[in-house]
């Protein structure tokens, strides 16, 4: 075994030090959470079941082969933190919808281009078709090309969780500032605490305790699940994403089970702050409301979702183009909703890696970079 | 390990603030450099860390706290070794 680079040679890369992914370290980690789940394990005599419910922590947990290691007394299960994947079918029928109209350019972060609709087709077909379609890094790209191109209607795909919406309504505000109005949003931010709600409120979860978003709770801080360690005694870690965070996470929440406490917990808190980003948070209670939103496989969630509010609805999509919401089935067998709620894994599904793999996803949980079933195909279990 | 730094929609990573000008920084990203907006953390400063998702930097790192974490994970090493 070879010992750590020292702290000292880390010092000038910080944020980027390769400490955070040092092997004997993570091992010294790995000891801890065998005699910690064993712990828990007495105590309880049940298997813990950890939730990480950000997409990124999944496949942040798939890539480094970190789930071997975990002791057979603890089970990773994958929560629905995956943007694209827990945008409803008929939600992507709208985005396509938006997306064929002849003079529309539908501005996109990558993930969204191979999700099907219903009609059996995702936004690469449609391209081929002549629709205009741009993929951009940061939603000021999309404003950029609603800038420079005046006669095209640049409309913006906004599927996100608290992480993004703020970067949203800085746009919306920086469009109205300088009279763009040839952009657009349609609206479909989904939010983390009622997601969680939604999670306990089933009698059959056997969730032992959360591994909290990183990204989201820098922008909404530690309060918004105060009541899930207290109303529902579920123990919770805001968690970074780096491998050695990722473990001490695990270990914080085991300690809390070993001992019968339900806290919230913040061991990223190198970026995460109690009240989160305050200024990320009044953006985004200007130009957005809270309402009612459509999760795959899930439904309807009450105040579960952002749309734009009245003040901006100017530069709502779904009320510029008329486009209406059709509920839409989910691909026949496809297991996506049961996954994003913890109660399956990628391997129970019967079309997991056969009909449907990464070049022809039949659910987004295949399709997302963060889904379920793509880090497991891409990692295996 | 390899590192986890993937993904798209949450993903966010650190850089630092080599300048700044009207809401709009200059990042450096371990050598790689983007402009970046300001809007969502107007309190930075030249050197400051920040986390940046999607051409938004959404919080500010604390470099003191990262070295602390790191300190701890080191300390737990030491202990047990």
């Amino acid at each position: 075994m070879t010992a750590p680079a020292k702290l000292e040679n880390a010092e000038k890369y910080r944020f980027n030090s390769p400490l955070w992914r040092d092997k004997s370290l993570a091992s010294h980690a790995f000891a801890e959470m065998r005699a910690l789940t064993a712990q828990v394990s007495e105590r309880t005599g049940k298997t813990v079941n950890i939730m990480e419910v950000c997409g990124t922590h999944t496949m942040a947990i798939a890539s480094s082969g970190m789930r071997k290691l975990f002791p057979p007394g603890l089970k990773m299960l994958s929560g629905p933190g995956c943007p694209v994947c827990v945008t409803s079918q008929g939600d992507i029928d709208r985005i396509l919808s938006l997306a064929a109209l002849p003079e529309v350019t539908l501005a996109t972060f990558g993930d969204m281009l191979k999700v099907k609709g219903s009609g059996g087709f995702d936004l690469n077909h449609l391209r081929e078709k002549g629709a205009d379609i741009l993929v951009v890094y940061s939603p000021l790209d999309a404003l950029a090309f609603a800038r420079s191109n005046p006669l095209r209607q640049v409309v913006f795909a906004g599927v996100g969780f608290e992480t993004t919406a703020p970067l949203i309504a800085a746009s919306v505000l920086r469009a109205r500032k300088e009279k763009i109005k040839n952009f657009s949003v349609i609206a479909l931010f989904k939010l983390v605490p009622p997601a969680l709600k939604l999670l306990l409120s089933d009698p059959q979860n056997n969730i032992s305790g959360f591994l909290l978003p990183g990204h989201v709770s820098a922008i909404i801080g530690v309060e918004p699940y105060r009541f899930v360690a207290r109303g529902h005694k579920v123990p919770c870690v805001i968690t970074g994403f780096e491998p050695l965070d990722i473990l001490a996470g695990i270990n914080m929440l085991l300690r809390q089970l070993a001992r019968g406490r339900a806290e919230v917990e913040d061991e990223y808190y190198r970026a995460v702050k109690k009240s989160g980003n305050p200024t990320a948070i009044k953006l985004m209670a200007k130009v957005f409301s809270p309402a009612d939103a459509s999760w795959r496989a899930i439904g309807r969630v009450k105040k579960s979702g952002l749309v734009l509010s009245p003040e901006f609805s100017g530069f709502d999509a779904v009320r510029r183009f008329k486009i209406a919401y059709r509920e839409a089935p989910e691909p026949r067998g496809c297991l996506c909703g049961a996954i994003l709620m913890g109660r399956s894994i990628p391997p129970d599904c019967k079309l997991f890696a056969k009909a449907c793999n990464p070049s022809s996803a039949v659910g987004p949980c295949m399709v997302s970079s963060e889904g379920a079933c793509a880090a497991w195909f891409k990692y295996g279990g | 390990m390899r590192s986890t730094i993937q993904g798209t929609m949450c993903l966010a990573v650190p850089g630092k603030i080599i300048a700044l000008e009207k809401g709009n920084a200059e990042v450096d990203f371990s050598g790689v450099k983007r402009s970046v907006s300001m809007d969502l953390v107007p309190s930075a400063k030249k050197g400051d860390y920040v986390l940046v998702h999607a051409g938004f930097a959404i919080q500010l790192l604390d470099s003191e706290d990262a070295r602390e974490t790191l300190k701890l994970f080191q300390e737990i090493y030491d202990r047990s070794r």
